[in-house]
C-alpha cells in the first residue's frame, strides 16, 4: 500500500502519463493542472507527496510551494522543473522543497525521490 | 580598417595646422620687429650721419671763415703802401705759412685794373693780369670773396680769397691763394665706413675737392632740390634710370637736404649742406648697404634664424603629426578589434538566449515523450501483451525513444547552463586542483590514445573565486577537445598554469591537427562543431567562453594547422563580479 501522490503540471498529458505509471507501481496518484486545483487536493488531506512543476500559467510552482509549506508543512514537495536554469536548486530547497529534478526526468529518479520522501514521512509519524 | 587616404589627409591637416599656427605669429612678430627695428635704425643712422656732416660743415665753414678773417686782418691792419712792399708781404706770408703750414700759398695785391701789383710766393706772378679772370670780375664787386677752385695761371687747382679795400678813389684787392691740398684734407677727414665720403661742389655742380669715390651721377639735379644752390639749366640733366627717393629734405636748424639716390645697382645716401653761404655745397655720399651694414647683417642673421626655425617647425610638425596619426591608427585598429569582440560577444549572448528559449520549450514535450514511452514500456510488462510476437521490437524501440529523450535532455541542459543567468555559488578555488581532478578523469582516455600529459603547474598559484562545477566544465571541455584533436595517433598535451599581472593563466596546448582559419572564426559559436554527427553538440567551447567571460576573464586560442592548438584561459584573481 503506497502513499498518495499529487502530480501538478499544466501539461496534462505529462501528468496523466506519469500518474498512470505511478499507479502501475502501486501508488495512489492524483493530478492537478493548476496551482489552485493542487491546493484544493492538498486541503482534502490525503496526498502527502507532491510532484510539482515550477512553471505554470496562473499560480506558478513557487507560489504553490510556499502556500503548501505554510498550510501543510508535513507535505513533501518534489520539484520537477523544465526550466532548471531559472531557479536555483538551493533557492527552492530553502523554500522547503524535498528534492529538485529536471525534466525530462527518468522515472527511476523520481521514484527514488518519492520513496525517500515516503521513508521520511514514515519516520516522522512513528 | 579605415582607408589609408584618411590617415594621410589627417597627417597633412595636422601638419598644416601646426605649421600655420606656428608660422603666423612668427612671421608677424619677425616682420613687425624687423620693420620697426630697421626703420628706427635707419633713422638713427641718418641722424648720426646728418650730425656728422653738419659738424664738418661747420668745420669747413670755420676753416674758410678763419682764412678769410686772416686775410681781412691783414688788409685792415696794413696800408696799401705797406702791402705793396714785396718784402713786407713776403714777411707776412711767412708768418701765415708758419702759423698754418701749407695752407697759404701766396699773397698778392691786385689793383682795380686787375693787375697784380705786389706778390709774395714761390711763383713769379708779379704784374700778372687778372682783369680777364672771372673771379676778379666777381671779386671787385664785393668786399670779400672766395673763389671756386680753378686752375688759373699757375695750372694747379687752387682757390683765392680776396678782400677789397679802398684807397682814395681806387679800389684794390688783397688776395691770398689757399692750397687746394690743404683744404682738401679738411674735407677728406669725413670718411665713414667703406664708401662714405664727402666732397664740395660749386653751384654749377663742379667739384671743388678731390673725390674719394665715384661721383654720384646726378649731382646737378640734386642741387636743384636745395634752396641755396642756383643751378642754371641743370635740372634736365637727370639721367634716365636713376630715380631719387627722398627720405628727408631738411632737418631742423640747418637747411640740409638728404635722401637716397637709386642709381644702377646701388642705392646711395646723400646729404647736401650749404657752404660759403650757399655758393658751395658740401656733399656727403655713402652707399646705403654700407651705411646700413649693421642692420643688413642683423637682417641676414634674423633671416637665417627664421629659416632654420621654420625648417625645424616643419620637421617637428611632420614628425609629431606622423607619430600622433600612427597612434590614432593603432587606437582605431584596437577599437575595431574591440568592436568585433563586442559584436562577437553580443552574437554569442543572443544565440545563447535563443538557445535557452528553445531548450525551455523543448523540455516539456520531450518529458511527455519520455513519459509516454515509459508508460508504453510499463504496459508491455502486462501479461496479455507479452505474448505478442513483436514485443522485443517494441521494447527496443521504446528504449531508443527513452535514450534519445535523454540525449535531448543533455543537450537542453547544456544549453541552459550556457545561457544561465543566475550566478552559481562562487568559492575560492585552487585552479591547479581543478586541473588535477579533470586530468585524473581523462587519464584513461589519453592513455588509450597514446597521449603524454605534461603539466607545469605554478605551486604558488593564488586562489580565484569561481563556481567549482563551472570551472570543471571549462577544463573538462578544453582537455577533452585537446585529446580529441590529437586523436588516436598519439601526441603531447601540455598544461601550464601561472600568474600574469592580476590574472591566473592556464595554457592548454596540444599537438593535434590545429584549427583552420575558417573554423577559427566560429569555434566559440554555439552549435558549431567539427566532430562527427552525434559526437559533439557544438556547445562545449561556447559554454566555456560564457563561463570565463562571466568571471571577467578571457578565453583565447592560438593555432597553426598541423602543429597544434593552445587555449589560453585568463581568470582574474580578484573577483570582479562581487
Amino acid at each position: 500500500m503506497g502513499i498518495e501522490i499529487l502530480i501538478v503540471d499544466d501539461e496534462v498529458e505529462f501528468a496523466d502519463a506519469f500518474a498512470e505509471r505511478l499507479r502501475l507501481r502501486g501508488f495512489t496518484a492524483h493530478t492537478a493542472s493548476t496551482g489552485e486545483q493542487a491546493l484544493q487536493i492538498i486541503d482534502q488531506g490525503s496526498a502527502k507527496v507532491m510532484v510539482l512543476d515550477l512553471k505554470m500559467p496562473g499560480m506558478d510552482g513557487l507560489e504553490v510551494l510556499r502556500r503548501v509549506k505554510k498550510t501543510h508543512p508535513e507535505v513533501e514537495v518534489i520539484i520537477l522543473s523544465g526550466h532548471g536554469s531559472e531557479m536555483d536548486e538551493a533557492y527552492v530547497r530553502n523554500l522547503g522543497a524535498f528534492a529538485y529534478l529536471r525534466k525530462p526526468a527518468d522515472i527511476g529518479d523520481i521514484l527514488e525521490a518519492v520513496k525517500r520522501a515516503e521513508k521520511l514521512l514514515a519516520s516522522r509519524t512513528v | 580598417m579605415k582607408e589609408k587616404h584618411y590617415y594621410t589627409s589627417l597627417t597633412r591637416n595636422m601638419t598644416l595646422i601646426v605649421i600655420l599656427v606656428s608660422f603666423t605669429p612668427l612671421i608677424l612678430i619677425a616682420g613687425l620687429i624687423g620693420y620697426y627695428f630697421e626703420t628706427s635704425y635707419r633713422e638713427k643712422v641718418m641722424e648720426h650721419l646728418h650730425e656728422l656732416v653738419e659738424k664738418h660743415q661747420q668745420l669747413i665753414n670755420s676753416f674758410l671763415d678763419e682764412k678769410l678773417s686772416y686775410v681781412k686782418v691783414l688788409a685792415d691792419s696794413y696800408t696799401y703802401d705797406e702791402l705793396t712792399d714785396e718784402t713786407f708781404l713776403q714777411n707776412k706770408l711767412i708768418i701765415l705759412q708758419n702759423a698754418y703750414s701749407g695752407v697759404f700759398v701766396d699773397l698778392g695785391v691786385v689793383d682795380s685794373a686787375g693787375v697784380q701789383i705786389s706778390y709774395a710766393g714761390n711763383l713769379k706772378l708779379e704784374n700778372a693780369d687778372y682783369s680777364k679772370a672771372e673771379w676778379f670780375r666777381e671779386a671787385i664787386t664785393r668786399d670779400y670773396y672766395l673763389t671756386d677752385v680753378f686752375l688759373g695761371l699757375r695750372r694747379t687747382p687752387h682757390f683765392v680769397i680776396t678782400v677789397k679795400k679802398r684807397r682814395g678813389d681806387t679800389e684794390w684787392l688783397l688776395r691770398a691763394t689757399i692750397d687746394f691740398a690743404a683744404f682738401n684734407s679738411v674735407v677728406e677727414q669725413i670718411h665713414i665706413g667703406k664708401t662714405g665720403s664727402a666732397f664740395i661742389v660749386n653751384s654749377a655742380g663742379e667739384l671743388q675737392t678731390r673725390l674719394g669715390t665715384d661721383l654720384m651721377p646726378n649731382i646737378a639735379s640734386l642741387l636743384g632740390r636745395t634752396s641755396w644752390a642756383r643751378v642754371g639749366g641743370a635740372e634736365s640733366a637727370e639721367p634716365a634710370g636713376s630715380r631719387i627717393e627722398e627720405v628727408k629734405t631738411s632737418s631742423s636748424g640747418s637747411n640740409a637736404v638728404s635722401g637716397i639716390v637709386k642709381s644702377r645697382n646701388r642705392n646711395i645716401i646723400y646729404f647736401l649742406m650749404p657752404l660759403k653761404s650757399g655758393e658751395w655745397t658740401l656733399v656727403y655720399q655713402q652707399d646705403q648697404d654700407d651705411a646700413f651694414s649693421e642692420v643688413n647683417r642683423a637682417r641676414v642673421i634674423a633671416l637665417a634664424i627664421f629659416t632654420f626655425g621654420c625648417l625645424a617647425i616643419v620637421l617637428v610638425a611632420l614628425f609629431i603629426s606622423k607619430k600622433v596619426v600612427r597612434h590614432i591608427q593603432k587606437a582605431d585598429l584596437e577599437k575595431e578589434m574591440m568592436n568585433e569582440q563586442v559584436i562577437e560577444a553580443g552574437k554569442l549572448a543572443s544565440i545563447g538566449e535563443l538557445a535557452a528559449g528553445i531548450a525551455h520549450e523543448i523540455n516539456n514535450p520531450v518529458a511527455i515523450m519520455v513519459e509516454e514511452a515509459g508508460w508504453m514500456g510499463d504496459l508491455l510488462e502486462e501479461e496479455e501483451l507479452k505474448e505478442s510476437q513483436h514485443v522485443d521490437e517494441f521494447r527496443r524501440s521504446l528504449k531508443q525513444i527513452s535514450l534519445q529523450g535523454v540525449r535531448c535532455k543533455e543537450i537542453t541542459h547544456k544549453l541552459l547552463s550556457f545561457a544561465r543567468k543566475t550566478d552559481p555559488v562562487h568559492q575560492q578555488i585552487q585552479v591547479n586542483d581543478t586541473i588535477e581532478q579533470i586530468l585524473s578523469i581523462c587519464k584513461e582516455r589519453s592513455k588509450f590514445n597514446n597521449i603524454r600529459i605534461q603539466t607545469e603547474l605554478d605551486q604558488e598559484l593564488p586562489l580565484i573565486s569561481a563556481s567549482p562545477t563551472e570551472l570543471q566544465q571549462v577544463f573538462m571541455n578544453l582537455i577533452n577537445n585537446a585529446i580529441d584533436a590529437i586523436g588516436s595517433g598519439g601526441g603531447l598535451l601540455e598544461i601550464r598554469s601561472g600568474v600574469e599581472g592580476d590574472k591566473v593563466v592556464v595554457d592548454i596546448a596540444d599537438t593535434g591537427h590545429g584549427i583552420s582559419k575558417s573554423v577559427m572564426a566560429r569555434i566559440f559559436d554555439p552549435f558549431f562543431t567539427t566532430k562527427p554527427v552525434g559526437k559533439g553538440t557544438g556547445l562545449g567551447l561556447s559554454i566555456c567562453y560564457g563561463i570565463i567571460q562571466k568571471l571577467g576573464g578571457t578565453l583565447t586560442v592560438d593555432s597553426s594547422v598541423g602543429l597544434g592548438t593552445t587555449f589560453h584561459v585568463h581568470i582574474p584573481i580578484h573577483d570582479e563580479t562581487s
